[in-house]
């Protein structure tokens, strides 16, 4: 039998939609050609036809899922529990101000209001069968982590309000970023470990758990159940972000929000043509992309991405032109959106780079290193506004000064950890 | 008339949930409806403009205290037996003192109706809450603020030292 000649060396045939470097979804779209397919359910239809909100339908349909429990869980209890997660994650967002009067509520003590409602979270957890002792001990620590972070930003602002810290950071014309660098370290590291942990530390170690309720492969999370769990973890992760930005970030303001130089002539500020510019930037570059894409559904993809662009920018555009309140709302809300995006952008980039901590690591870095530099932060931010108020020299300097106190202390208290082996966490602890 | 249908609404689950957890068998329920009539009354109290209070009888009572029932009962996983006998020994006492307290809360109501309309002004402290109570807090009462932080201190060590356990104490 003759031997099948020796084919050239070429890299196997790949399918004509295969993600390539170019690719902008991360789904593979069903596949045309030769392989070609009917749609096998709702999403799949989306995915083929609309592209878009293929999310929506997919979220949906595991309403149809079946719903796999134990055998003898309490009904009362347990489906009522992702329902508690997810109505503590959506009251949170009450608080957060997309703009000087976009906001659901504002309360006298919105910052309070989101940790507080936050440890009502631990229910969801516990009474869904997520808990155990350690991601419990976990959620306290970190949760006391991220509230002392805030209070160092609460100081130079005086107010729980979220509206008022905010305008806090417009009256001192900085953001709050800049005096206490270290408590927004602090609160970003506190806010991974928060936002559940898959990545950051590791469940799998509970002996108590399997790793099945991790959100991206999740096997005994099953039906609308699950997907309300989901809903909770990305609904906190919004949270944190917008807790962030409103507080370390500046909230709605514009960078460099006192520089109100106009144009001659017209009422609007030269900085304010920014996000106009910036989406009608990024809509160029999704027409550009759409043209380099061979796939027909990926093409539509870009395109829409990139009118969905033009539109924001023309909106941005005309709201410039706009009476005073609606400007503030649509720019507002822009740069409150951007930056909740840009500290989600960071978060997933950093959280997808390191392994997890151990539980033991894990309580290590919360109580013996970021805790004492948490009060040190807390100190030095304090004696830096009152040195500032009482000696007139500029804020910038006094926490320029308190920051570098700060990074000393850490650099202390990350030095003299001692050495010895913790001793062996046993189950049921 | 919002006013009146919240404070109802939230007056009707504090006292319900309340009446319900009493009669529940299985002792995470019961846990369950205080956590639910601790948050009610949280929402009367945000009624009456005491935000701070609202918060803090969430963070503190259903967030803080309830969650540790709900840990010590999913630990402990108390079996509620069968209850063998009906408690027929001491019918007469309990009814005595069942009417007596009932007659005590009537009086109580009886006497003091006229401060039972619900408040029809704003009160003046409303909009700075929570700095009227850190004020309150560190001005007047700053002798039992004192107290009560050296209090939990002392708890905070004593369970340190209870959690050491197996080890020397004293190392």
């Amino acid at each position: 039998m003759a031997e099948n000649p020796p084919t050239t060396e070429r890299a196997p045939r790949q399918p004509e939609n295969a993600p390539d470097a170019d690719s902008i979804t991360t789904d593979a779209p069903l596949p045309e050609g030769p392989d070609r397919r009917d749609p096998q359910d709702v999403s799949e239809l989306f995915r083929s036809r609309l592209h878009l909100l293929q999310s929506v339908p997919g979220a949906l349909q595991h309403l149809f899922n079946e719903d796999v429990t134990g055998a003898n869980v309490d009904p009362l209890v347990f489906y009522v529990a992702p329902l508690i997660s997810v109505t503590i994650a959506l009251m949170a967002c009450t608080v957060l101000p997309l703009g000087p009067a976009l906001q659901i509520a504002n309360l006298n003590i919105g910052l309070f209001f989101i940790l507080g409602i936050g440890s009502l979270g631990v229910y969801g957890a516990v009474l869904g069968g997520r808990a155990t002792m350690r991601s419990l001990a976990q959620f306290v620590s970190w949760a006391t982590v991220v509230a002392l972070a805030l209070i160092s930003a609460l100081l130079l602002s005086g107010s729980l309000s979220m509206k008022e810290i905010v305008q806090a950071q417009l009256d001192q014309g900085q953001w709050f970023i800049c005096y206490v660098p270290v408590g927004f370290l602090i609160y970003f590291v506190g806010s991974m470990a928060e936002s559940h942990p898959a990545g950051f530390d590791l469940p799998e170690t509970d002996s108590g758990i399997v790793a099945s309720y991790v959100a991206e492969n999740r096997t005994n999370v099953t039906g609308f159940r699950g997907e309300l769990h989901v809903l909770a973890e990305y609904a906190n992760l919004i949270i944190v972000a917008g807790l962030a930005a409103t507080v370390f970030l500046g909230g709605w303001l514009r960078p460099l929000a006192s520089y109100r130089d106009r144009f001659p002539g017209t009422s609007v500020e030269l900085l304010d043509v920014l996000p106009a510019i910036a989406m009608g930037a990024i809509a160029v570059y999704c027409f550009r992309l759409a043209a380099k894409q061979p796939a027909r559904n990926r093409r539509l993809a870009a395109t829409s991405a990139g009118c969905f662009c033009v539109i924001g920018a023309l909106a941005l555009a005309g709201a410039l032109f706009a009476p005073g309140r609606v400007m503030q709302g649509v720019h507002g809300a822009f740069w409150f959106i951007a930056k909740v995006g840009a500290y989600i952008y960071c978060f997933r980039w950093i959280r997808s780079r390191t392994s997890g901590f151990r539980f033991e690591q894990s309580m290590r870095l919360v109580w013996r290193i970021l805790i004492p530099l948490a009060f040190v932060n807390l100190a030095t931010a304090a004696v830096a506004i009152l040195a500032s108020q009482d000696t007139g020299l500029p804020m910038r300097f006094t926490t320029i000064l308190s920051t570098l106190v700060t990074l000393g202390a850490a650099a202390w208290f990350t030095k003299h950890q001692s050495t010895e082996r913790a001793a062996p966490i046993l189950d049921g602890e | 008339m919002l006013n009146s249908v919240l404070f109802y609404f939230f007056a009707a689950l504090a006292v319900g949930s309340a009446l319900v957890m009493i009669t529940r068998r299985n002792i995470l329920h019961a846990a369950l409806f205080l956590v639910m009539s601790l948050l009610a009354t949280a929402g009367t109290f945000l009624q009456l403009q005491a935000e701070f209070l609202f918060i803090v009888q969430i963070f503190l009572f259903a967030g803080g205290i309830t969650a540790l029932f709900v840990l010590a009962i999913m630990l402990v996983k108390p079996r509620v037996p069968e209850p063998a006998t009906p408690f027929t020994k001491r019918r007469l006492m309990v009814t005595g003192a069942a009417l007596v307290f009932t007659a005590q809360v009537l009086f109580a109501i009886v006497a003091g109706h006229s401060s039972l309309r619900l408040a029809a002004r704003q009160l003046d402290i409303a909009p700075r809450n929570a700095e009227a109570v850190g004020d309150a807090l560190f001005h007047s009462f700053i002798v039992s603020f004192e107290v009560a932080s050296v209090l939990l201190l002392v708890a905070m060590i004593g369970a340190v030292l209870m959690a050491r356990r197996g080890r020397n104490a004293f190392d």
